[in-house]
């Protein structure tokens, strides 16, 4: 391929070496480790090696995580039947939070991007009923980071539960199942260099949970099915390459901003949403003012430079964002805004094509609107 | 005397898994390095060359059972592809129709789906089947009623092999407005299937047992007449909406390459495998005179044997052959001690089930493993069978 910036790591990153290693040598090996006899037992203690690898990257219990398909199928598990519970959720979650919990009271955030926690308390305290909140970690979209330990707690008072979509934020920044005091959370291996097609759910000691695609009785009953083995051990591998890096992916932060700082050198009238806020590493969400955010990401592709116009499960329809939008932004800027997110081999040649691909473009609609 | 003291125990486990094809394999990797988009990512080169790969994989899997692209789902595996076909397609109907129909010797997942189902309310019947495994078509179509939303009969059987006349059941779902739904995560790639011939409307295909990975399976859901159905997840919007979630490219391209190779291959492996399957039956006889076949020997999988040893312990008979991999039944209920519920429903006593085996021959099976297989279970049914221990005969 000839594109030389890959600038979309939030949709996907790439398969670490050493996890891509992992899978192929896995995906050699045969056997269903539910089955007793010799090949059945090494691929389970494979998945049981990759479930260890898990759980420290969230410092969880190694029983508490429950292998999936993906995400979007650990957030529908996490979230299954609402637990009977009243539901609340911030205005900022990805779709498969939303539409598993479509019921859901929205919290609304601020500005930055950031939920309101004032809002979250009084909306709890407004109704005795046994509540769930569902309040990611990191925006996928603005990379703004939820204080979801307060969240937890406020919640915990009210005698709520508490959901952490962390599916964003894990192995970009530290992610502590007890600092956070989540009692769900979801994680993606795709995300952070694992392959994908494989997710999980790790479940506090206690919580109960209703099991969603039944079978043969495969991780605890919970989630049946014959276990994705190549695949769960390369999510085993990249979790633990990356909560082995977490200190050298903060100094992407250096990277971000100097694409930050570059791209409003050359607009300085623009937005960059969660600005203020405390960010992901590796993530900017900035606007082109009267650039749709299609255009922009077309111009760029043709450049070869890589990015969004925000979530890519729903790019192809490019619309304006449902989280910008709860951030107070009007049509208009959310249409202009995109998305550039970096990653652990992000070279600073690829922030200068960005860079220079996107200047020429707000050059040219300048000249166009002249 | 073909004692292999280090070797790697042969694998008679085809029906829980299937090692990935090479050549599946080496069509994967580029997809999980350089080629690493987002399919979902059509706003640029790597999210587009994804899902043109994720689209080929489609088209191959499609072509396999006749089908068009479009009508081809991918999902995480055959569980989900069954749970997704008998939940979403009762769901949808509910308003209309409020019964499901499936056998008493489906796989696991399809009966745990039923029952489900049983718990929101629908009417459920569970049809025994008859001694050989078959299903009697006369009781299902007495069993379909105006209310009926879906039938879901497995296309192969994962323990008995049995091959189920979809075409029959088609026919009576079919004139009645009824979905017909097929487990046939055993039967793709290994016998010929044409959703066209068979009448089928929904049709779950999984990766991992037909020399693909393991994660991904797919569900066939036909267009003309459209076979509607709710999805399960939410989310992303990603395969029209019936599955959401991040498609896995390098799983997608897997399942189409294992899908390729069989639709070209499967006529001569089937042969191949069938006379494997046939010369271990008839070296076991040879071996243990008793011996009796689970399940129709005329209509089954070419690589599937069930096998009763009658008086001697399976779990003993697989311990005395540690150079074998072998297995009493699905893999799913490996780990559990009570004897299987399928070969109970074909009439066997438990006393027989706790003495059968399930052996699967497959691609990579060679002449030389079943010679193995039949000399150390010969060996061992011998040395086990003196003195005769049936369990359960007390009192």
């Amino acid at each position: 391929m000839s594109a030389s910036a890959y600038l979309d790591w939030n949709a996907t990153a790439p398969l670490r070496p050493e996890a891509a290693r992992a899978v192929a040598e896995a995906l050699a090996g045969t056997g269903n480790p539910s089955s007793v006899h010799r090949w059945g037992r090494a691929a389970r203690q494979a998945v049981e090696r990759a479930r260890a690898q898990v759980a420290a990257l969230v410092g969880a219990a190694t029983s508490a995580v429950i292998f999936t398909s993906g995400g979007t199928e650990a957030n529908r598990l996490a979230l299954a039947g609402g637990h009977g519970r009243r539901i609340l959720a911030s205005a900022i979650e990805h779709d498969s939070v939303r539409e598993a919990v479509p019921e859901a009271e929205i919290v609304p955030v601020t500005s930055e991007g950031v939920v309101d926690l004032r809002a979250l308390d009084a909306l709890l305290a407004a109704n005795p009923r046994p509540a769930l909140v569902a309040l990611m970690l990191a925006n996928n979209e603005t990379g703004a980071v939820q204080p979801v330990g307060e969240a937890a707690a406020i919640a915990h008072r009210r005698g709520a539960l508490l959901h952490c979509d962390a599916i964003q934020a894990a192995g970009k920044i530290v992610v502590s199942l007890d600092a956070l005091g989540a009692d769900l959370l979801t994680l993606s291996a795709h995300k952070l260099g694992g392959p994908q097609g494989v997710g999980a759910l790790v479940l506090r000691e206690g919580v109960a949970l209703a099991a969603q695609q039944r079978g043969g009785g495969q991780e605890r009953g919970y989630r049946a099915g014959t276990e994705n083995v190549p695949g769960i051990v390369g999510f085993g591998v990249a979790a633990e390459i990356a909560a082995g890096e977490l200190e050298t992916y903060a100094g992407i932060a250096a990277l971000r901003d100097t694409a930050q700082a570059r791209l409003l050198s050359i607009a300085p009238e623009t937005r960059v949403f969660g600005a203020e806020a405390k960010r992901l590493p590796n993530t900017l969400c900035i606007a082109m003012p009267g650039v749709p955010a299609a255009t922009q990401v077309m111009a760029l592709d043709l450049a070869g430079v890589m990015v969004s116009a925000g979530a890519a499960c729903s790019s192809g329809k490019v619309r304006p964002s449902r989280v910008l939008a709860a951030m107070g932004a009007s049509p208009e800027e959310a249409g202009s805004a995109i998305r550039i997110s970096l990653g652990w081999s992000t070279a600073a040649e690829e922030i200068d094509s960005l860079a220079e691909a996107w200047g020429a473009l707000y050059r040219r609609s300048r000249v166009d609107a002249a | 005397m073909s004692a292999r003291p280090n070797a790697a125990p042969v694998y008679l486990d085809y029906h829980a898994t299937t090692p990935v094809d090479p050549r599946v394999l080496e069509a994967m990797l580029p997809w999980f390095t350089e080629k690493f988009g987002n399919p979902a990512s059509v706003t640029h080169a790597y999210g587009r060359e994804a899902a043109a790969a994720v689209e080929r994989a489609r088209e191959q899997v499609a072509s396999l059972i006749g089908a068009d692209p479009r009508e081809i789902v991918f999902t995480s595996g055959a569980t989900e592809s069954n749970n997704l076909a008998i939940k979403g397609a009762a769901r949808f109907h509910r308003d209309e129709r409020d019964h499901v129909v499936t056998l008493a010797t489906e796989h696991k997942c399809v009966l745990e789906s039923v029952h489900a189902l049983e718990r929101e309310g629908f009417r459920v019947t569970i049809l025994p089947v008859q001694s050989g495994g078959m299903v009697d078509l006369a009781a299902l179509e007495a069993a379909l009623d105006e209310r009926t939303a879906v039938v879901s009969v497995m296309a192969a059987h994962n323990e008995i092999g049995v091959l189920q006349p979809l075409e029959e059941i088609g026919a009576l779902a079919r004139e009645r407005g009824i979905l017909l739904h097929s487990d046939a995560a055993q039967a793709v790639g290994k016998v010929s299937l044409d959703v066209e011939a068979l009448g089928v409307d929904l049709l779950s295909i999984s990766g991992h047992k037909v020399y693909g990975p393991k994660g991904i399976g797919a569900l066939y859901v036909r267009r003309r007449p459209r076979a509607r159905i709710a999805p399960l997840f939410d989310g992303g919007g990603q395969e029209r909406g019936l599955r959401s979630g991040t498609l896995a490219t390098p799983l997608c391209v897997g399942l189409g390459e294992a899908a390729a190779l069989a639709e070209r291959e499967m006529a001569t492996e089937a042969e191949r495998v069938g006379a494997l399957r046939d010369c271990l039956l008839a070296g076991l006889r040879r071996e243990v005179p008793a011996l009796r076949v689970n399940g129709d020997v005329g209509r089954r999988l070419p690589g599937n044997l069930n096998v009763t040893f009658p008086g001697i312990g399976a779990l003993e008979l697989m311990e005395a052959c540690p150079g074998l991999a072998l297995s009493t039944g699905s893999a799913c209920t490996a780990a559990e001690v009570e004897p299987s519920y399928v070969l109970r429903a074909i009439g066997v006593s438990d006393d027989d089930a706790r003495s059968s085996l399930r052996i699967g021959l497959g691609r990579f099976s060679t002449e030389k493993d079943v010679e193995f297989a039949v000399d150390s279970l010969g060996t061992a049914a011998r040395r086990l069978k003196i003195p005769s221990r049936r369990r359960g005969e007390v009192g």
